[in-house]
């Protein structure tokens, strides 16, 4: 099936250039979708170069970048970096975005709760199963907790949020790191799975003493609850962008081998602990003029697309993080713009 | 009889053969053409199935070396983070929730099929007839939200009351037990039900139409009641092509996707209760493929695949040897 599209994506590639030397093709990641369209459709108008990305899932992206069919690829995940080089890849990151508990309770209002990532972590492997159970009663001193059963709700199609979000409970809960552990798809030990976020949503707006995990831009479109969290610096937060950005503006960029750095619980005081990211992934081996191509568009991104991301609540990467990029161009490739 | 149709028939065929031939050329030639490309067609769509099977099979190699054929069948442990795979519950899954929709479709069907042949007033027969027919029609997709958006909320409602009547039944009742979220693997049965219904009802209304109207007039004559003519008149007479359009619907509830993916909820554990989450072959496939990263992942979810294409090949090779069976009766009775 991937073979198979990977020929047709050759077919494509080989058609569109031949119809415009004007075109860049990406493929990868729906999680960053919205904003590389959105993007593409700014800077086509701008420049005449139409930015032609396909959200065919971070599988389908890295084998495209692989196979040398796409000019970029896009993942929730980070490459580890022996694999880059095993690959003759490179990779960085293009915006930082955040997942939020959404839940159901009967008389509780959205943002209302607090919750703790440990609490999480024994919600998702099914040790707290009611909502006036102490652990989150003690977070909660203020609500009037229901004696009622929890259902954990989770994503069933592989995803960004998902890697995001099990990351998370991997640095909190050293159990759920050992039990389950964090990928875009886990082996969940509990609970039901929702197609997409919709999918998650319409689940949890449903099934009273439902608990799951949701994109903010998701929960922001559709007026959905979500929880307050207690941050690695032990501060009650609610999830904002600045929350998001703060998460990426506290990583130390410069000593992460090639941006393999992931984003949940970082420390901060107004850090949003479940925020995540997406990388592009360019060949070292294709044509520096692609790859020029590749970066103008990007670094435009950065620099002039900051409030088209906030607007779909993507958080932009603070300018030391793209200064950063900037450099591992030019250290990786040997030419940078 | 059935062995006087084909020899008949080839008697036809070699007669219009010779009257073909001795016109002229022209004719011959078109013939000629006309032959090629049948089978030329016939041989295109075997090579692709052989060809698909090949290729799927292929590339589920790295998965068939790690995990062996039985090891992967009869594991239960699917889990991408310690890349262990097994396939057990997504084979019950797409079996149990097959199950279900056949034990509701085929019923209902068989009523519809009866009441447009044999009640209904004529007026009323095209409409329900038609209405039946659009079923078949809708998109899965659409099915797949409906159920998500407007089946599942109203079944939440119904499940607490099935939780105590029938889930207090001993035995039985084990199946009938969980919170009621109105998801599971019984509303992916009735979702399925409904969407295979149109095949298995049209094929059976369209063969109850051939039964000879003498048979019918007679039966009734002696005084059968509709029930009777339907049971023991219509249906013996038509066995063969009702088992086949049963099959025909099972086939496509082996497969379907997305549908499924939207209601079952979606769940790796196995449970004896029908009103749990589960997970079926092509629901995983819709659900991980596109975020598969790794090689051995990837070959896994098409490993899946190729199980899939095996039990539609048993569930096929079964309806062989029933039809055959059945008309092999008919022949004995008759």
């Amino acid at each position: 099936m991937k073979k198979i599209l990977a020929i047709l994506l050759a077919a494509g590639g080989v058609f569109s250039a031949t119809a415009s030397a004007q075109m860049l093709t990406g493929a990868g990641s729906t999680w960053v979708y919205p904003l590389v369209a959105k993007w593409s459709a700014a800077y086509q108008s701008k420049t005449g170069i139409q930015v032609n990305y396909q959200s065919i899932g971070s599988g389908g992206g890295i084998a495209q970048i692989k196979a040398g069919t796409v000019a970029f690829g896009a993942s929730d995940m980070p490459l580890k970096p022996e694999d880059l080089r095993a690959a003759g890849l490179i990779q960085f990151p293009t915006a930082v975005a955040g997942a939020v508990m959404s839940y159901n309770l009967p008389g509780i209002s959205s943002g209302q709760l607090i919750l703790s990532g440990p609490v999480v972590a024994d919600i998702y492997l099914a040790k707290i199963t009611k909502w006036n159970d102490p652990a989150i009663a003690k977070l909660n001193p203020d609500l009037n907790l229901p004696d009622m059963n929890i259902t954990v709700v989770h994503r069933s199609d592989g995803s960004g949020t998902t890697f995001t979000f099990t990351d998370y409970l991997s640095k909190v809960s050293p159990e759920w790191k050992e039990k389950v552990g964090e990928n875009t798809s886990v082996a969940w030990p509990t609970g039901v799975g929702g197609k997409g976020s919709e999918g998650v949503a319409s689940y949890v707006q449903r099934i009273e003493g439902a608990i799951g995990y949701v994109e903010y831009a998701y929960v922001l479109e559709t007026h959905g609850s979500y929880a307050r969290m207690i941050n690695r610096d032990g501060n009650v937060v609610s999830p904002s962008l600045q929350g998001f950005q703060d998460a990426s503006a506290h990583v130390d960029w410069t000593k992460a081998q090639d941006f393999y750095v992931i984003l949940p619980y970082q420390p901060g005081p107004d850090t949003w602990p479940i925020a995540g990211c997406t990388w592009q992934i360019l060949r070292k081996n294709a044509t520096q003029a692609e790859n020029e191509e590749v970066m103008k568009f990007f670094l435009w991104g950065f620099e002039q697309g900051q409030d088209m991301a906030r607007s779909i609540s993507f958080g932009p990467l603070p300018p030391s993080t793209v200064e950063a990029i900037r450099a591992y161009w030019k250290s990786e490739l040997g030419y940078g713009i | 009889m059935n062995d006087s149709g084909p020899a008949a028939r080839t008697e036809t065929q070699s007669a219009l053969a010779g009257q073909r031939a001795a016109p002229g050329s022209r004719r011959f030639s078109g013939d000629a053409f006309f032959h090629a490309a049948a089978v030329l067609a016939a041989i295109l769509a075997s090579v692709t199935l052989f060809a698909t099977v090949i290729a799927i099979a292929y590339d589920s190699w790295p998965s068939i070396q790690t995990f062996g054929v039985w090891r992967f069948l009869k594991s239960s442990e699917w889990n991408p983070v310690t890349q262990t795979f097994g396939a057990f519950p997504f084979i019950v899954g797409t079996l149990v929730s097959s199950a279900i929709a056949m034990i509701l479709a085929v019923p209902i069907s068989f009523g519809t099929a009866v009441f447009i042949t044999e009640i209904a007033p004529f007026w009323i027969k095209r409409p329900v007839a038609g209405a039946i027919e659009l079923l078949a029609g809708i998109p899965s997709i659409v099915y797949g939200l409906w159920g998500l958006l407007v089946f599942a909320p109203v079944f939440s409602e119904i499940e607490p009351w099935i939780n105590r009547s029938i889930g207090n039944i001993p035995g039985i009742g084990l199946l009938f037990r969980g919170p009621p979220m109105g998801i599971g693997m019984l509303t992916a049965g009735i979702i399925l039900a409904i969407m295979v219904l149109p095949y298995i009802s049209s094929i059976m209304r369209d063969v109850f139409l051939v039964v000879p109207s003498s048979l019918r007039e007679s039966a009734y004559a002696m005084g059968c009641t509709t029930w009777e003519v339907a049971w023991h008149i219509m249906l013996p007479y038509t066995r063969t092509a009702v088992t086949g359009g049963i099959f025909l619907g099972l086939g496509r509830a082996l497969g379907e996707t997305m549908a499924v993916t939207f209601v079952i909820g979606n769940s790796n554990m196995m449970s004896p209760s029908l009103l749990m989450p589960s997970a079926t072959i092509p629901s995983v496939l819709a659900n991980e493929f596109t975020e598969a990263t790794t090689k051995l992942y990837l070959s896994s979810l098409i490993y899946l695949g190729l199980i899939l294409i095996a039990i539609t090949l048993v569930v096929r090779f079964l309806a062989v040897l029933l039809i055959r069976r059945l008309a092999r009766g008919e022949g004995a009775s008759a």
